[in-house]
Formats: structure tokens, sequence, C-alpha cells
């Protein structure tokens, strides 16, 4: 892409009237960045100064820098109880989502019949809000839901079961799993089958001709070539997932904290603004970190891209 | 062997297509049964009784009505900014080169990977003291602030599929830059951008961590069903997920051969 | 190394037929180039040989073993592919080893058969290397590297040099020669380049419309075409195409009467533009030259001969401008007679 060039008026004999020459180049050469201004002023005032006051938030204490946020937020009951529920269920829907996304990918690549369809049913989930799915899910999950009517129609149980109780932890968390796997697998397809057209056919036509099983040719072949896909859709989904809070709350209510959940509860019932900030800082540094891992790890060296 | 290995195939998309539609049909089948279904045991997996009540007497609810606006005003601010922020801002990036460039791209892939919502906490105080706390207008802001990434990249891929050489035929031939801009490349790219709005209004709409922070009585819809999450009846959270759900899977099917787009999707 | 059987073979996608009922032996270490224009159907049976496409009908059959409903990675075959198709993340080594490795060769065999192939192609300096880091060339190198190491029964080449630039496509067709025979392994080659198949085949398959028109060695194809689409198809300028009209066992060209196949009606007539000979006008057929273009090996003359377009290749230093009016006489041994509706070639008429 070169520079644009002028329109038609600027080829005018410019030995007539230098500076109006000048002036023009110049208005052309600010054009790209006048037009990237407005999007740049509004995220530096919507982005980069929260943050930043965000930061701050959580390290002051009366008007004055100290932990002591971070110590309230530590000491807090729900604390640990949050931390370690949102790692357990990132940690666990992650994998089982880039299983799945694959193997959905994978087979989008082999239909040839009603792939359209397929594809937009797939992604459905995507314009579905989070909490919409937690309602979803709890119609299903719910005493008198349809889980149990299943259940209850093959004689599995004679009562409707509690799943999502607070006496039931194991299965609400089961079933946060299970809505959030629902949910947000559409993401990490999306971004997995956008990757998987980009690698030429050819080079799985080359495997198979040199005898590469299927199961070689994806491990060997398809796997390797989507680590920039793979690498953008962990990040993004990662993010995303340490953010997990509608679905939650759909679900289980107060019955299992999560890291935004409790960042919420101080925010708007405590009106404990600095802990919230705590919190909000603690939620960026984790993704921070993870996105950072992905990077390292997921790494195509220049040498190795086609 | 190969007959048999197709059908397991075929059995394994039919069953991943039931299991993603399974439960926005029964969430439909629990807002639209009526009143007794809801808590009819154990329950029936057709629609018997299909009625509208139960959404009618959820959206007689006081606040609903209301909510239901603010979220669409939200919606529709987000929509304007963010295409009247994003659509130049793809221009620049598709028909210049310019330093900054890949800082900028950068930027914006950052923004995107960011736990944003978090952002309206502080914004809280800030927006208290702008009057902008509890309105529409301040919750558009901030899920403009989400959308803004979509919309830089849609409008660019938009932009970078329209020849240059359309644009600089209309120079050719006498225009200037804004009018070649209006008359050539505008209706070339329309479609595209309004599928880019259209996403926009969608992320709004479903958006529910910043707009329950940023609201006490001027609720988006999704903020409203939050709060009153754990008091409402059963019938009431479904109709409430229902309304969520039907406008945004109704526009993204509208728009997504754009989006497909978008994310490198091609038809084959 | 193995022959191979294309019986009858028949492809149609939907409506449209691409191949009809193609039939072919390649011997055992011989070379054969599929030859056409895009579209006839050459590509489409290099991949149902391969088996990366399924035949609608017919056999592939190589070595004696019918391959026809095996999958492709179980046909033992090796290709190399028009874009190469090397692994961007393997190092050259790897890459060259990929169909050994599939096949599960311990490391001391695939060690030496890689240096085999790499020092067979010159690469061994490469091993190590990316193949992002190499130029078109090179990679062609390792595609090629990569086939042989396979010790394929049959190599499958899906035009393999049109990627690359005039120069460099002319030195790896001669590589390409030397390696092949080295290694005399059996070959199937497609390409729409027919200097490129004359250069390189043993015999040339012609390919027109799904269908194999000729199969025989290039000087056959070349001297003696078995359908006009063949003799234009050929060789550089195309050849002309003279109509004749024939009188009781004679044709008449210009101040020349011929004998011809058949009695009575219209022929065509043959000539390859280097095989007329320069005279006086009132022998032979008088050319009104339209064009002369020297092209320094030679002089391309295009005229005009009763409405008839002809293109005659002239000495390099015969003084022809255009506006000249010019005898040429055809090579007679050369004449190739075809019939104007079916396109076919006749048998020459006895010697009178």
């Amino acid at each position: 892409m070169t520079s644009a060039a002028e329109p038609r008026a600027a080829t005018a004999a410019p030995a007539q009237a230098p500076r109006g020459a000048a002036a023009r180049a110049l208005r052309a050469q600010a054009l790209p960045y006048l037009l990237l201004a407005p999007s740049l002023i509004f995220l530096a005032v919507l982005f980069a100064v929260p943050f930043v006051q965000t930061v701050l938030l959580s390290v002051t204490d009366g008007g004055r820098l100290s932990l002591a946020n971070y110590a309230k937020m530590a000491g807090d009951l729900n604390f640990t109880l949050s931390v370690r529920n949102t790692f357990a269920l990132v940690l666990t829907v992650i994998p089982v989502q880039i299983v799945l996304a694959l193997g959905m990918a994978m087979m989008l690549q082999k239909l040839r019949f009603a792939r359209d369809i397929v594809l937009w049913i797939w992604t459905i989930p995507l314009a579905v809000s989070d909490l919409a799915a937690g309602l979803a899910w709890f119609a299903i999950l719910q005493d008198s839901g349809y889980l149990n009517s299943v259940l209850y129609s093959v004689g599995a149980i004679s009562d409707p079961q509690a799943w999502l109780s607070y006496e039931t932890p194991s299965t609400l968390f089961l079933g946060i799993a299970a809505a959030e796997i629902w949910r947000a697998t559409a993401i990490v397809l999306v971004i997995l089958v956008a990757g998987v057209q980009l690698i030429p056919r050819e080079y799985g036509e080359a495997a198979e001709v040199f005898g590469a099983t299927p199961w070689q040719r994806f491990c060997r072949i398809t796997l390797p070539l989507l680590k920039p896909s793979l690498q953008t859709a962990l990040i993004l989904r990662t993010v995303l997932a340490f953010e997990v809070f509608a679905v939650v709350y759909a679900l289980g209510g107060r019955n299992f904290p999560v890291l935004v959940g409790e960042a919420f509860v101080w925010q708007h019932e405590n009106q404990d603004y600095g802990v919230a900030a705590a919190y909000a800082v603690l939620v960026m540094a984790v993704s921070l970190a993870a996105t950072v891992v992905y990077l390292r790890a997921l790494r195509v060296p220049r040498e190795q891209q086609s | 062997m190969i007959a048999a290995r197709r059908l397991v195939f075929a059995t394994g998309v039919v069953a991943l297509c039931a299991w993603v539609l399974l439960p926005i049909y029964l969430i439909a089948l629990g807002a639209l049964g009526g009143r007794a279904a809801v808590y009819q045991w154990p329950k029936s997996f057709l629609p018997v009784d299909a009625s509208l009540s139960t959404l009618g007497a959820f959206l007689a609810v006081e606040g609903i009505w209301h909510a239901l606006i603010n979220s669409v005003i939200a919606a529709t601010l987000c929509m304007v900014f963010s295409i009247a922020l994003g659509a130049p801002a793809g221009y620049a990036l598709a028909r210049f080169q310019f330093r900054g460039q890949s800082a900028y791209r950068l930027l914006i892939m950052l923004t995107r990977a960011f736990p944003l919502a978090m952002l309206a906490l502080p914004l809280t105080v800030s927006f208290i003291r702008l009057g902008l706390y509890d309105r529409p207008l301040g919750v558009a802001l901030v899920h403009t602030a989400l959308a803004l990434p979509f919309a830089v990249l849609i409008s660019s891929s938009l932009f970078m599929g329209i020849p240059r050489e359309l644009e600089e035929a209309a120079w050719v031939f006498g225009c200037s830059r804004l009018e070649a801009f209006r008359k050539i490349v505008l209706p070339l790219a329309l479609p595209g951008i309004a599928a880019a709005a259209i996403f926009a209004f969608v992320i709004s709409w479903n958006e529910v961590f910043a707009a329950s922070v940023l609201t006490v009585r001027e609720r988006t819809l999704t903020a409203y069903l939050l709060t009153v999450l754990s008091e409402s009846p059963v019938h009431f959270r479904l109709a409430g997920g229902l309304l969520l759900i039907v406008p945004s899977v109704a526009f993204i099917f509208a728009v997504r051969r754009y989006l497909f787009a978008m994310w490198g999707i091609a038809n084959r | 190394m193995a022959d191979i059987r294309i019986d009858r073979v028949a492809k149609s996608f939907g409506p449209v037929r691409a191949l009809d009922e193609v039939g072919l032996d390649v011997a055992d270490g011989e070379f054969v180039a599929l030859l056409g224009p895009s579209g006839c159907g050459k590509t489409t049976l290099l991949r149902i040989i391969a088996g990366l496409e399924t035949q609608s009908a017919g056999r592939i059959v190589i070595g004696g073993r019918d391959v026809s409903d095996l999958p492709a990675r179980q046909r033992g075959l090796a290709m190399v592919f028009q874009n190469y198709a090397v692994f961007p993340h393997m190092t050259v080594f790897e890459n060259i080893a990929f169909g050994l490795r599939t096949q599960r060769a311990d490391a001391e065999r695939v060690r030496g058969r890689v240096r085999r192939a790499a020092e067979l192609l010159h690469i061994e300096g490469y091993l190590d290397r990316y193949p992002a880091k190499l130029s078109g060339g090179q990679r062609q190198r390792v595609a090629v590297a990569r086939a042989l190491a396979v010790e394929p029964p049959v190599l499958l080449m899906d035009e393999p040099l049109s990627n690359l630039d005039a120069l460099l496509r002319l030195e790896m067709r001669a590589e390409l020669k030397s390696v092949l025979r080295e290694s005399n392994t059996t070959t199937i080659y497609v390409t729409h380049d027919q200097t490129e198949a004359m250069g390189l085949a043993d015999r040339i398959a012609l390919m027109h419309d799904g269908r194999i028109e000729q199969v025989d060695t290039p000087m056959a194809i070349y001297r003696r075409p078995g359908t006009r689409f063949v003799g234009s198809f050929v060789g550089s300028p195309p050849m002309n195409f003279l109509t004749v009209p024939v009188a009781g066992g004679r044709g008449r060209l210009g101040a020349l009467s011929l004998a011809a196949p058949i009695g009575e009606g219209t022929l065509l007539a043959g000539v390859r533009p280097e095989d007329f000979r320069i005279g006086p006008p009132d022998q032979g057929l008088a050319l009104e030259v339209v064009v002369a273009e020297p092209l320094g090996s030679h002089t391309l003359l295009t005229g005009r001969h009763e409405r008839q377009q002809i293109r005659v290749i002239a000495p390099p230093d015969q003084e022809v401008a255009a506006g000249a009016r010019i005898g040429v006489l055809p090579a007679l041994s050369r004449l190739v007679w075809m019939d104007p509706s079916s396109g076919r070639a006749l048998e020459p008429a006895p010697a009178a």
C-alpha cells in the first residue's frame, strides 16, 4: 500500500503556488492521523485514564498510598473461595473448549452438504448474552427443570434433585462449567475456523500422498500451522473467562463466589470502591500474566512462518 | 465401512447442533409455556399451552418497559458512536501507510484482550462527577469502548476489500476526496458498515457488568434482570432471558456473512 | 519401480464430464507427460491416480495392484505439487524425511535416504534451514527431494516448474531430466507447456476436453499429429492448416498438384512453418508478406495466400520485407493431410 495520491486538484501546476502545494501535501500527510484521532482520544479517556484510576484506587486508602485495600480483600472470607472457584472454572472450561472447538472446526472442514447452516447454528451462542445463557441453563438445571424431568422419565430419580444449591457445590460447579462451555465455545470456534481456512489445501494433500493418516495429518500439519490462531483464541477466551460473572449469578446466585462477582458486591453493596478496584487489578494482572504465557508458549519463530 | 464412519460423523454433527439449540429452545419453552407450566413437574418437552401470557405479564411489571427502552437507547448510542469513531480509523488503516500504524493496531488488539468491563468501577466515580452516572449515555460510552475494536477491524478489512483504484478513478474524473468517498466507497461499504453497527448494538444489548455498575434507577434490561435475579420468580427470569436472546440472535443472523468475513471465514 | 495402467477412468463433477473413459499404459521406468490446455482434465487425472479425487468409473492398477479403492496414503506414491507444498514449520531435513517417517523407517535409513536425495538435488547444505529462508527454486528442489526420498513406484508431478521464472525453469528442466533418468522412476508429469513436455518426456499423452487425443513419442507427435488439435497445440509457432480442394485424386495448392489420399472433396494440409522453402513466386504457393519479424535465430514471416494466413520460418539472413511477394514450397514428406470436418489425420497417398 503506497501512500495515497491526492485528488486531481493537486496535480495542477505546482510552480504557480508553491505554498498552496506544500499546504496540501501537509494535509495529505496529516489525514490519517486526523481520522484516527477521535478513536484515540476516546480510548485514552475511556480506557487509559480509568485503567490508571483503577490502579490508583486500589492503592489508595483514606487519601494516602497504602495496600490496605489489598489486605482487606485478601482477608475477606470469600476471597480464597473466589480465587479458587475462578481458577477452577478457567482451568476446567478452557481445555474442554479448545478440544471441542478443534473438533468442530475439523468437522466443518469435512462437511460438504450443509456447511453454512451448521456453521451458523454453531455460532449462535456468540449472540447470546452471558446472563441469558445462565438463565437458559437455569431452566434446565433448576429443581423443576428439564434435566430433572428427563431423569425422572427414565426412572433415574423419584424426586426433583437440587443441582444448584448451596449444599451441592460440585454439581453447581459442573452446571456453571456446562453453561460456560455451551456459551463460549463459539468464540474459539470462529477464530479456529478462520485459521484452518488459511492453511493451504496442498499441505494436507501432500501429507496424505506421503502416507500420513488423518490423525497424523492433524497432529503434524494442521495443529502446528494453527498455532497463531490458537494463540489468539486462547488469549481472548482466557481473558474473558476470568471475567465470568453473569452466568454464575444466574445459576448460583452468591453460592459460588468468583472474582468479578466479589468486585461487584464490594462496589454495589458495600460501597467500597477501593477493595472493588483491588479485585479489578487482580483480574487484570491475572489476564496479563496469562496473555504473556500464551505469547511465549505459542510463538511461531519468524523462520517458520509461511 | 466408509458408510458407517459417515453415519457416525453425521450423528456427531447433528448432536452438536442439537446441543447448541436445545437450551435456547428450552428457555423459549419455559418463557412461553404459560404460568402453570413453569412450576409443573416433570416438565414436558413439547409446547403445550403455548401462550404469550408470561411474556405479557413480564412486560407489565413496573420498570421493565423502562429498562427495555434504556437498553435500546444505550445500544443505539453505542452503535452510532462505534461507527462514528471506528469507521474513519478503519479507513485510515486500510488506505494509508503511516508511522504508528502498527502501534495503533496493537492498541486495538490490546483493548480487545483486556477485561474492559472492569473499568466501569473507577468510571462510576468520574461519571457521578460529570453527571453521566445512572444514564444510558454513560453506559453507552463504556459499551462503545468495548465495541470500538470490532468496529475498527471490521471497517478496516471492509475498506481494504474495496479497490483503491475506484477512488483514484473518481479523482481523475474530477471528484474531491470527500465526494469520491461519498459517491463511490460508501455505497459499496454500506452493507459491511451496517453489519458492524449491528454487531456493536448486540454487544451493548448483551453486556451485563458495566451496565449493572453504572446504573441505579435507569437500568438497562440486563442490569435490571441481574439485580432482581434472586427475588424474581422463575417465569420472570425466563421471560427476561428470552427477551435478551431473541433480538440478538435475530440481528446476528441477519449480518452473519459480514461477521464471518471479518473473522476471515470464507465461504469455501 | 512399477508400471501403471489407467483403465477407462471417467470423472464427472455434477453434469460436467471432466474425464471421458481415459485409458493409458505407462511402462516401468517411463516418463509420460500429460499435456494439454487448462480444463482438459490432466490435473484431474493426476489427482485420481494419486487418490486425492475419486473416479466416477474405471480402475487404476499400479505394479499389478488395483489401487482404485485405496485412499491416497495407502497407494505408496509420491507427488510434487505446483505450489511445492513444502511444510513451513519443518526443516528441509524433516520435510524430505516426511514420507519416510510416516512409513516408520528407522533413523539410520531415514538419514541415509534424505542425504542421498538432498545430494541428488544439490541441497545438502540446506538441511537445517526452514523453507521460509529458501528461494522458490530451492523450495522446488526440496519438494522433489521429498518425493525421491521415498523411492516411490510411481512419481507424480503437477506442473512443478510453472511457478519458476523462465531461466530457472530451463535449468530445472535439465536437472530434473538427468535426476529422474538416474533414478529410473516411473513418472507422470502434468504440464500445459509443450516445450517442457517435448523436452522431458519419453512419451506425451495429449489431452483435450477430457480425452486423450494421442499418445506417442515427442517427435512422432510433432511429425505425425493425429488430429488438428494436436498439430496446432504442439510446436511453436503453430502448424499451418491450408484448405486444399481435391479433384481426381490430386489436391491443388498454389502452383502445386499433390497426390491426395481421397478422390474428391476438400482436405486440410498441415505444414509447419519451418517446413517451407522460399523460392520464386511462380513456383509453390504465392505468399504476400504482411509482417516480417526478425527474431535472431530466424525470421518469422506472416503472410497471405489466396485469403489464407500462413506463417513461414525463414533463415535469419533472408532479406524479406513486409509487402514482398515470394513463393514458398512445402516439404512434401512433412505434409500431413487432415479431414476438415473431423480434424483427423489421413494416411498419406502412395508416392506419386
